[in-house]
């Protein structure tokens, strides 16, 4: 039965992503229907497309994480000072990289232990860490924007492979590896065990606190690249980076057919998320209408692509199982 | 066992973090507050002493920031002004409590950038009415009761400036039919829609319209998202005009990356950034916004507090309400505004 629903929440979204593009190209012709296009789209999701897939891990094991666009903008702050810049210009800008995963990974850990070893709830933690670390960002940028000189990095993030632009790359390795993890590993097993029951999964012998901790760490690793995919897109570090990223990351989850009470997720519905956001906004500009008015298709779309979802996987819970 | 390796990780990441403490952004920039190079006047002399209270919102942007900065500057240039700075906010009933404390400190004046100019008034008029001189900049009070002074940048004026230009533009270029787009601020605050009405009506002027029009959030990144899809969205653009230098870094970084530049790239606010761009050749102009306003609000706010006049004027009083320019920079004229250019 659960396969039957997966794959129906699944088709559910596609059909609604399905439709945005033919409206796009209904309305906007071959400006949306061109390769050029397709790749702007998919540079725009990248970004945005990482975390969600970090957060998916996180929502899934039963927690929520609103730091999300504060640990980013500390990332890309942290990772084009000037001191880490000219390390960088010593050795190498892998060290911009490093140091942007690190900090990443170190809120989310700081996020994690306090979670879980703390007994917290996530969303007062996290809530916490969004004030924390944008008030760090600001402290550490002087609420200046920092500019990337390093010619090397900007080249490499910003240029492509074979015709698909790096970023999408790393987004594409992101969601694959994420799917892995999710779907084919203990790691994923376990994930999915924790947030559907912890008290049963800490019976049946999983360390529920320590998975979860990893769980946070992987959330802000996944942060840490999108500040570098951000640097790289924008060529600068500041700390207005990632505004209102745990909205859209949430949002796109939650789409995407993952239950926000835990026990349940999905990378490529996550994925599907991302991108139906990501193309509606570019049909709307294709079309030259006003932000307002994308505000407001924008909740009737959540509110439709849910509805659609769960009405599909309904009928396939009918007649598959009962 | 694994436990072990666990908290091992867990110590090597802490670890790691604590020697990557590249926290350090040393050679900050030349103070801000050069100054306009007007000629002294007697009034510069010493005077009386005079307590001023400087309240303005958060600096989460580097127009914001140049604001304090600049003013802060100013106040040091004068041996008789004592400025008290109340932190930046964008709360206004901080800001109305930031206010009462002034009133309670018993100031001699009060220059006030409010976050929401009508959401301000009711305290400023109780300082007014305290006998307290109240300075209103850049964004206005409902009421003329609340404040002595008003001086504001020209945000109509802004667009004004901006779509006169882009007019020129297709005049000497000699462009047939110009595709001309807009890359507008947040588009909820009246200002980004004073900026939007005064570039469409001077477009008229010349027969033209905005045929593109995109909005972003005055952040880097969404500037740069808006630019990306709006050079989807128009395959060829003669003419692109951006609010807001601040997003504009990251509507460069979208231009660049797609390699497109058939197009004049007018700006707006006149951060340092763009005048080094305008004199690079990779932008063509900017409209300034000036970040001195706060500045000016001081000198007006100590004349006023001396009872002294503006020197240049017959009249004996500070005006009641200065609208600043809103000039184009140009290639030609970069190097006269550059000590104006705000870093962001």
């Amino acid at each position: 039965m659960t396969s039957g629903s997966k794959a129906n929440r699944t088709l559910g979204l596609v059909i609604a992503l399905g439709l945005l593009c033919v409206v796009g190209a209904a309305t906007a012709g071959e400006r949306f229907a061109s390769v050029d296009n397709l790749l702007t789209v998919l540079r725009l999701a990248s970004v945005i497309g990482v975390v969600s897939v970090g957060m998916t891990f996180v929502i899934t094991g039963g927690g929520i994480d609103l730091s999300v666009g504060a640990i980013v903008a500390l990332s890309s702050v942290w990772a084009t000072t000037l001191a880490t810049q000219s390390m960088a210009e010593d050795f190498h800008w892998i060290v911009m990289v490093g140091c942007a995963l690190l900090v990443g990974a170190g809120c989310g850990l700081v996020n994690g232990l306090l979670v879980a070893y703390g007994k917290i709830a996530p969303f007062i933690v996290t809530l916490a860490m969004l004030a924390g670390a944008r008030g760090l960002a600001e402290i550490i940028a002087n609420r200046r924007t920092q500019i990337v000189r390093d010619q090397g990095f900007v080249e490499f993030f910003g240029g492509s492979v074979l015709g698909v632009p790096v970023l999408v790359l790393v987004f594409a390795l992101v969601a694959a590896g994420g799917w892995v993890l999710l779907n084919r590993t203990t790691f994923g097993r376990r994930t999915l065990a924790i947030g559907g029951n912890p008290e049963a999964a800490r019976l049946a012998g999983l360390k529920v606190a320590r998975h979860t901790t990893l769980l946070y760490v992987l959330l802000g690793l996944a942060c840490g690249i999108a500040a570098v995919m951000l640097m790289a897109r924008t060529t600068t570090g500041t700390s207005t980076h990632g505004g209102l990223y745990e909205l859209d990351a949430i949002a796109a989850v939650v789409i995407g057919g993952t239950l926000l009470s835990g026990g349940r997720g999905t990378v490529v519905g996550t994925v599907l998320g991302v991108l139906i956001f990501t193309t509606l906004t570019n049909v709307f500009t294709l079309n030259n209408l006003d932000t307002s008015t994308q505000a407001v298709a924008k909740g009737v779309i959540i509110v439709v692509a849910v509805l659609l979802q769960q009405r599909l996987a309904n009928r396939a819970g009918e007649s598959h199982a009962r | 066992m694994p436990g072990k390796a666990f908290r091992l990780a867990t110590a090597a990441a802490v670890a790691s973090l604590a020697l990557t403490a590249c926290t350090s952004n040393t050679p900050s920039g030349p103070a801000p507050g050069a100054g306009g190079g007007n000629a002294a006047s007697p009034n510069d002399g010493p005077g009386k002493k005079v307590t001023i209270g400087f309240s303005g919102p958060a600096a989460d942007h580097g127009w914001l920031a140049a604001i304090n900065n600049f003013a802060t500057a100013e106040a040091k240039k004068y041996s008789d002004v004592t400025l008290r700075v109340a932190e930046g906010t964008n709360d206004a009933s901080m800001q109305i409590s930031h206010i009462e404390t002034f009133i309670n400190d018993k100031v001699d004046a009060i220059v006030l950038l409010p976050t929401d100019g009508a959401a301000l008034t009711s305290v400023a008029t109780k300082a007014m009415q305290a006998g307290i001189t109240v300075v209103n900049v850049d964004r206005e009070f409902s009421s003329s009761f609340a404040a002595r002074t008003t001086i504001l940048g020209d945000n109509y004026g802004m667009g004004v400036s901006a779509g006169t230009y882009a007019c020129q533009l297709v005049k000497d270029k000699k462009i047939a039919d110009p595709v001309i787009a807009e890359i507008a601020g947040i588009d909820a605050l009246p200002l980004t829609q004073d900026r939007s009405r005064g570039f469409a009506d001077a477009l008229k002027g010349c027969q033209q319209t905005v045929d593109r029009r995109v909005a972003a959030q005055f952040t880097v990144e969404s500037g740069e998202a808006a630019a990306a899809n709006l050079l989807q969205a128009a395959p060829k653009l003669d003419i692109v005009w951006n609010h807001d230098d601040d997003q504009g870094v990251g509507v460069k970084a979208a231009f660049d990356a797609a390699k497109r530049a058939e197009f004049s790239f007018i700006g707006g606010a006149g951060s340092a950034n763009a005048m080094r761009w305008i004199k690079a050749g990779q932008m063509t102009a900017t409209v300034i916004y000036p970040p001195t306003q706060a500045a000016d609000g001081i000198r007006l706010a100590r004349l006023l507090v001396q009872q002294k006049g503006l020197s240049d004027l017959l009249q004996v009083e500070v005006p009641r309400r200065i609208v600043l320019n809103a000039p184009v920079v140009t290639s030609s004229n970069v190097d006269k505004y550059l000590p104006l250019g705000f870093e962001s």
